[in-house]
């Protein structure tokens, strides 16, 4: 390509966006803005419903690491020693032991039931915690929908999980059981195997998390009663890494756990070999769904550019004309319509970097979509901006240049004519 | 690989022909209708020759014009710029050839809306690769010689008809072409304005410019060194 035909090129593009109609050109800044912020936030919305559940997996859920007992075991066995290399390692930023125990909650406990009628109680998962630790570890009273949080000396008290209460799950089959009326301040009975306890309910969680949902916590030495541990190992030991080491401080700390042939005793897992398949799997449907969505948009973006080149083509064909006569190169013509679109689509993605970065991402991190499983977030990592932004360019590109070749490749004295 | 006229450009030789065409013929297709605008002209015009071509309305005066010029392509016939057959040049030649040898002056000035008077002029001049510096001050020289020295940077719709037309005129010339070609050049201008711009054609013929002007005013034709008159597509007359 002759460098001249750029600089020429140039000057032309320059001076018709310079003399443009500012209302035009505003529009077109328009539409390009919007069609990148719909390229982008479509696909980053969706995705950002699963992104949001994964999220809240990792940091409300199972934590960095997450250790449980194998699955022909009853308890984590060298726990002690697995505590001892966890908190040797300088990637550890917390660690949270816990109890599991499947028992069930009985509200009818003290009722006389006709034979013919069923109990309020459900199985559940009963979870002994450390308060305070757990609240370090996912902050868990920041998700009270009623009551309070636990406390050390709630010896008598327990928190329930908003999936196990009607009132929150208003889900009746035979599969799936909730418990009715029932809120804070209500005496249930739990069990696990033959050791039971009545206790209040002091507060009720919902965390969009199943790990917390589901679960009922209780003081973690009551735990240890009822399910009747004789020894000092746990069923769960819940780990969070310093942000600094990322996820290779992670896969680290897993590391340095499988080095110490701790593998044989527990499941050593990192957060995302924890993740539910079928997140995974929703996560790479909705981006499909976004990508389909934004390539529709894509393709709007490119029409609108396409009519825009063309009709100011199709007007100026008398310009493209007396410019081809006096003998400018159409190669020169053809790229001042290819900067004219390349001024577009950038204008159009700059602004809609600004809006987004600026504006859209931080707002919806502040205030995130109320999904009912989930915390919407506008997922849009910049490295897949940039891709995205990099082929509106491309398209615009195109778009741009299809047109002008076509009016340019006109009879030059039809043109002048306008015949 | 360009055409060998382009490469050429030379003043210097005063005997040869400048332009010669024979037999030129141009005919346009409506359906199965084909009309026949040019019947087989030939013609001659020297160097340094100001020549105006005059006939009635429909007598082909403009079409022998687009011919010779380049701007369009003949249906049958010779064009010999400096002896160099030029009818049958690719697109690409043609553009170039205009850009470097040929100037243009249209009835309706044909200036570019978007660009000021002075970017007008120094936009065929940067095509031909002139630095941008001199291309500038080539322009406003050009600019000052045909009176618009004071409105450089006005776009064209700031400037009267008579004020467009020296400035489609000075782009004409910028690069020295070798031909000047004038469409009509006064048809919308006022009488004053008209002479100025004829008085322009007349000092720059002077200076050794050939022009070829079609008119139907014979006030500005009679300026002409020689008057070409044209009736149904043939020359009937050239004195």
């Amino acid at each position: 390509m002759n460098a001249n035909l750029i600089k020429v090129g140039f000057f032309l593009a320059y001076r018709q966006i310079k003399r443009a109609n500012i209302w035009t050109t505003l529009l077109i800044v328009v539409v390009m803005t919007l069609t990148f912020l719909n390229l982008v936030v479509v696909n980053g919305v969706l995705v950002g419903l699963i992104e949001s559940s994964l999220q809240a997996f990792r940091e409300r859920g199972v934590g960095d690491l997450i250790i449980t007992k194998l699955n022909q075991k009853n308890q984590i066995e060298r726990s002690q020693e697995i505590l001892t290399v966890l908190q040797n390692a300088p990637q550890v930023r917390l660690i949270a032991t816990r109890y599991v125990g499947s028992g069930n909650i009985n509200v009818d406990y003290r009722k006389k039931l006709r034979s013919d009628e069923r109990p309020n109680k459900i199985g559940a998962t009963i979870v002994g915690i450390d308060p305070d630790v757990e609240l370090s570890m996912n902050n868990l009273s920041k998700y009270l929908k009623e009551g309070r949080y636990l406390t050390s000396y709630d010896t008598d008290g327990i928190l329930v999980g908003a999936n196990l209460i009607y009132k929150y799950t208003p889900i009746e089959n035979a599969s799936f059981q909730t418990l009715k009326n029932v809120g804070v301040g209500t005496k249930v009975k739990v069990s696990i195997g033959q050791n039971s306890k009545e206790v209040t309910i002091v507060g009720i969680i919902k965390t969009k998390t199943d790990q917390n949902d589901s679960r009922v916590f209780m003081l973690d030495s009551e735990a240890k009663k009822l399910i009747g541990r004789p020894d000092a190992n746990f069923d769960e030991i819940s780990v969070k890494t310093y942000p600094q080491y990322g996820d290779k401080g992670v896969d680290d700390v897993k590391q340095t756990l499988l080095n110490n042939s701790f593998d044989d005793n527990a499941k050593i897992q990192t957060w995302a070999d924890a993740q539910p398949k079928f997140l995974k799997d929703i996560s790479a449907t909705f981006a499909l769904l976004g990508n389909m969505i934004g390539s529709i948009g894509l393709a709007v973006a490119s029409i609108t550019i396409f009519i825009v080149i063309f009709v100011n083509a199709i007007t100026r064909r008398k310009f493209i004309g007396i410019l081809k006569g006096i003998g400018i190169a159409p190669k020169a013509i053809e790229i001042s319509y290819v900067f004219q679109s390349i001024f577009y689509a950038m204008t159009g993605v700059a602004i809609g970097f600004l809006i987004l970065y600026g504006f859209l991402v931080p707002f919806i991190d502040a205030h995130p979509i109320n999904f009912p499983f989930s915390d919407g977030i506008l997922y849009a990592p910049v490295p897949g901006t940039i891709v995205r932004a990099i082929i509106l360019v491309i398209t615009t590109i195109i778009a741009g240049y299809i047109p002008a070749r076509m009016i340019v490749k006109k009879n030059t004295l039809d043109s002048i004519l306008g015949r | 690989m360009p055409h060998p006229l382009l490469n050429k450009k030379t003043k210097t030789d005063h005997s040869t022909h400048i332009i010669e065409t024979s037999g030129l013929e141009k005919s346009f297709t409506d359906g199965n209708k084909e009309t026949k605008i040019l019947k087989g002209i030939d013609l001659q015009i020297k160097r340094g020759e100001f020549v105006a071509i005059m006939g009635r309305s429909g007598a082909g005066k403009s079409t022998l014009l687009y011919q010779i010029s380049l701007l369009d392509t003949p249906s049958a016939g010779k064009i010999l710029i400096e002896g160099v057959n030029v009818a049958n040049l690719n697109t690409e030649d043609r553009t170039a050839f205009r850009l470097k040898e040929l100037g243009y002056v249209f009835q309706d000035y044909a200036l570019l809306p978007d660009l000021s008077a002075r970017e007008n002029v120094v936009l065929p001049l940067l095509m031909q690769n002139v630095p941008k510096e001199n291309a500038y001050i080539i322009a406003d020289d050009m600019l000052n010689r045909v009176g618009i020295g004071g409105r450089l940077d006005n776009l064209p719709g700031k400037l009267s008809g008579g004020e467009q037309q020296r400035v489609s005129i000075a782009r004409a010339i910028a690069h020295e072409p070798t031909i000047l070609f004038a469409d009509e050049p006064t048809a919308n201008l006022d009488s004053e304005s008209s002479k100025m711009v004829i008085d322009i054609f007349k000092e720059l013929n002077k200076n050794g410019q050939t022009i070829v002007m079609v008119t139907h005013e014979e006030e500005y034709a009679k300026v002409a060194d020689r008057i070409i008159y044209l009736k149904d597509g043939l020359v009937v007359d050239s004195k």
